[in-house]
Formats: C-alpha cells, structure tokens, sequence
C-alpha cells in the first residue's frame, strides 16, 4: 500500500524535528511524490548523506513500498 | 568478500563512469534510469553502463554495496556519486560537471 503525502511529512518531520516537508504528487496515484524536505540536521552533510537521512526516516520503505520517491534536500540559509 | 560484491567492486574500479541502471541507454525502463542517462549523456562523459534488470543478483548487491536503496545508481572513479535525485541537484548547482571535469574522466 504506497504511502500518503501525510505518511510521508509526518514520518520525515518525526525523525528529523524542525524539518519542513514539501509534496507534490508526480502522477496523481499517492505513488509517484516528489518532497523537497528543509531541515537543519542536513548542514554539513555531503548530499548522499543528506538522501540517507531522509531514506532512514522512512524506515526501509524507500526502493519497496514507496517504489517512485523524488527527493531534493534543503540546507536552512 | 562475496562474489557479487567482488563483481561490482571489480566494474566501478575497471571504468572510470558506471551508471547501474534499469534498462540500457537506449531504452531505459525507468523514469529516472532515463532521467540519469539524459544527465550522463549531456555531461558527454563516457561511461559504462549495467541493466540490473538482467543480473537480480547485481540489482540487489549494488543496494548493499552503497547502502543505498535504489536504482540508478551513479560510480565515478569508484565512488558512490547518488541516485537520479543527487545527479539532478549536482547537474542543475553544476557540481557534477566540475566534479567529472577534475576526475579527468574522458569525453565523449
């Protein structure tokens, strides 16, 4: 069962507090998302390890369940 | 070391580009397989490239490898670039053509 838009912000914003989660859905089918998330945890962090923090806060699901996930992080100015 | 890992250490070290994708550049059967070959081809760097699809032994092993879940998934000079998504912010901050520029990877 692929996630929803609220799944997907509440579990980002859940493991990293303070983040901001954008959606838009790619294909109208809750499937095809794509989320700009802004967090502060991601300053510092080469981009790959940024994705993984993202990746990790979706607890596996990234690649299976949530087959089609577009994801561009955001360092806070 | 397992063998599939021996095999996908042994094709991001033997070629200096090595997209693992879904497809061939041809015909990638994925959005974001093509997405990652449209980036590649306008770098015009050369590369190499693995259709997954073919080998479930590599489609799984190169998800362990990098300890990234998904495919594409983009080697230059044997390291671990991103997926289609870090390939797109690194084309679009130009981060990626700098980057292939000063790894001297040939043109094409």
């Amino acid at each position: 069962m692929p996630m929803t838009a609220r799944e997907i912000a509440e579990a980002i914003t859940a493991a990293l507090p303070g983040a901001v989660v954008e959606l838009r859905d790619l294909a109208g089918d809750d499937d095809h998302w794509a989320a700009t998330v802004t967090a502060p945890q991601f300053a510092g962090l080469s981009r790959v390890a940024q994705h993984k923090l993202v990746y990790a806060a979706l607890g596996g699901r990234m690649g299976g369940v949530l087959h089609a996930l577009q994801v561009t992080t955001v360092v806070p100015k | 070391m397992s063998d599939v890992n021996a095999r996908i250490s042994d094709l991001v070290t033997s070629n200096d580009v090595v997209l693992f994708m879904k497809g061939t550049p041809l015909f990638p059967q994925c959005g974001f397989s093509s997405r990652a070959i449209a980036i590649l081809d306008h770098c015009g760097v050369a590369y190499e490239s693995v259709d997954v699809l073919q080998d479930m032994e590599i489609r799984q092993g190169i998800k362990s490898f990098s300890d990234w879940p998904t495919i594409p998934q983009l080697y230059v000079k044997g390291e671990f670039v991103g997926g289609s998504d870090i390939m797109m912010e690194m084309f679009e901050a130009g981060e990626l053509q700098a980057m292939l520029d000063e790894s001297g990877v040939a043109k094409v």
